[in-house]
């Protein structure tokens, strides 16, 4: 048994350490002071926190960090009561045009986001939605909604709703019910969903660079490929690193605190196919 | 009117409400997906057959196919596209197998489940962007600790083949943890007893793996392959930061959004537009077939 567990360990290591390296040398990139980061190896000979003031003072990083945060909160939030409402339906009611609906999400979540680019690029440049959060919304809703409808009708299906009936028989009002019994049991669903579709937002990187043009709502993933050193001989490895960090900060927070929900909520389509 | 007239009556009242409110509920998404997604395709199929050129505003016109035959007979547009495949090909390939792997460690590993399974979400959350960074320095001559192990004097982001493996291995990167976790849900639903049983008759871990994990695992290995192979095509993140393209590393995104901002060529951007759609959707009904065919009870071999 115990052989097995130390054989057990060294595997684990494997996979953790497979997973985490190249994490840990952004986050060792983003600490060499910037004369230092020439000269190569994994771990900073002289240690500084100047990339990360230079991020911000030269870098111009906060508005597009701004940006990142609203457009994919927003959107979420969007994609979220919408894909409520559709996975309600979906999972509880029965009305011709049902699969149609779960056609149409698949359709949308397998499309090459690249197609979209060039007719999107034309029509918001002519609407005046071309560089502005809306502009960048919309996509970003589109591509959450697939998901939050999948896996929240996926959890929605699992939910006893004779609850709410009973509840109303012990003397609950229609708003207590839901409030008391259904809300708590969907919350889950909901939540998973959120988690889900801000990562999705968060992670985009071909609209903001297609469907922005400056800072005005350029996110940060797009905003740190358009980094360059102070002069043109500057070497931008630091700041970038930096802010790479920056961006990450939230998905490890995220990953720690949703770790279960991440995962049902991945594999909640996938089983049931 | 009947007792059960009435009765059949209200039934179907409520049948009707009951369509009604899925309908209302299930419009707002619709009508969404329908102008941010619906729309701009059909423009875009629009535009395919267009002249339209941002830098020749006065000259647009209808030209049929010509935009098509501009594409198809350009062995650029071929390069990349089968740059593409290979890039797809592989990754998927190599994800499978590592993330097959991947899910029997998290499945019956006795130390740090948790923590197992937490450390993978990390590549799968972390932006695509941030990871390519990551590998583009580390791949430097001069900064980046890989380069360093290296001979000197190689600077593999700047040749073609070491290139595209860097690409891939980013890509896997990436991506095999999701592999994983889709195939951990499918491992975890074939039943223990089968596994005790099979070894009572005496077949080894290797046959147990081959004979009952492989056939009871096939629709969730189906959809991972799916979600994945169609994911892969649309690589462009990954390619913008590590080589811009360069020395024939263009995936068909990336050449399709060069010839927007650089080229301002809607018409024939809009044909690569609708040409990528159609191949994600002949993936994706290739599979859908094969699906069929491979489900139980249908042309069983065995």
């Amino acid at each position: 048994m115990i052989g097995k567990k130390i054989g057990w360990s060294a595997v684990d290591l494997v996979v953790i350490a497979f997973a985490l390296i190249p994490v840990a040398w952004l986050l060792s990139l983003s600490l060499k002071d910037p004369t230092t980061v020439a000269q190569g190896g994994f771990l900073p000979k002289k240690w500084t926190f100047d990339n990360y003031s230079a991020v911000f003072t030269k870098g111009n990083f906060l508005q597009p960090l701004i940006n990142s945060i609203g457009i994919a909160l927003l959107a979420t939030l969007i994609a979220i009561v919408l894909g409520t409402f559709a996975a309600y339906a979906i999972a509880r009611l029965e009305f011709p045009g049902r699969n149609l609906m779960l056609g149409a999400a698949l359709l949308v979540a397998m499309f090459p986001q690249v197609s979209l680019v060039t007719p999107l690029f034309n029509i918001e440049r002519s609407t005046g939605l071309f560089n502005t959060w809306p502009g960048l919304i919309l996509p970003y809703v589109t591509f959450a909604l697939p998901l939050t409808i999948y896996t929240m009708s996926t959890f929605f299906r699992e939910i006893p709703w004779e609850l709410e009936k009973a509840a109303k028989m012990d003397g609950a009002s229609s708003f207590q019910a839901f409030r008391k019994v259904i809300v708590p049991l969907a919350t889950p669903g909901v939540v998973t969903a959120a988690v889900l579709a801000f990562i999705q937002s968060w992670n985009d990187f071909l609209f903001s660079i297609s469907l922005t043009s400056t800072d005005r709502a350029r996110t940060a993933p797009a905003a740190i490929a358009f980094f360059t050193g102070a002069s043109q001989f500057d070497e931008p490895a630091g700041s970038i690193a930096a802010a790479a960090v920056i961006v990450t900060i939230p998905i490890v927070i995220f990953v720690l605190i949703f770790q279960r929900r991440i995962v049902s909520g991945l594999t909640a389509g996938a089983v049931k196919g | 009117m009947t007792i059960t007239e009435a009765k059949a009556a209200r039934i179907s009242d409520g049948k009707a409400a009951e369509r009604r409110l899925g309908w209302y509920l299930c419009s707002p998404a619709a009508i969404f997906m329908l102008l941010v997604a619906g729309y701009p395709i059909v423009y875009s199929v629009i535009l395919s057959f267009k002249r339209y050129d941002l830098r020749f505003p006065d000259q647009q016109g209808w030209v049929g196919f010509s935009n098509y035959a501009t594409v198809l007979t350009n062995s650029f547009w071929w390069d990349t596209f089968g740059v593409t495949m290979l890039i797809t090909v592989v990754s998927v390939a190599v994800e499978l197998v590592l993330g097959m792997g991947l899910a029997v460690i998290m499945y019956r590993t006795l130390v740090a489940k948790g923590l197992l399974r937490t450390t993978v979400l990390i590549p799968y959350g972390i932006v695509t962007v941030v990871a390519a960074y990551a590998w583009f320095y580390a791949w430097t001559p001069g900064t980046g600790w890989l380069a360093n192990l290296l001979p000197a004097g190689s600077a593999p982001l700047t040749q073609h083949w070491p290139a595209i493996g860097i690409i891939i291995l980013a890509e896997i990167w990436k991506t095999t943890p999701f592999m994983g976790l889709l195939l951990l849900a499918g491992l975890a639903t074939i039943p223990e007893e089968l596994y005790r049983a099979a070894s009572m008759d005496g077949a080894g871990r290797w046959q147990r793996f081959v004979k009952i994990t492989l056939p009871l695992m096939k629709p969730a290995i189906s959809v991972a392959l799916l979600f994945r192979m169609l994911d892969a095509f649309r690589i462009y993140d990954n390619i913008y930061v590590l080589t811009k393209g360069a020395v024939g590393t263009s995936s068909v995104s990336i050449l399709t959004y060069k010839n927007l901002v650089r080229g301002l060529n809607l018409g024939i951007g809009s044909t690569m537009s609708v040409l990528i759609f159609l191949t994600v959707a002949i993936i994706a009904f290739i599979f859908v077939r094969v699906l069929r065919t491979g489900a139980p009870g249908e042309g069983g071999r065995r």
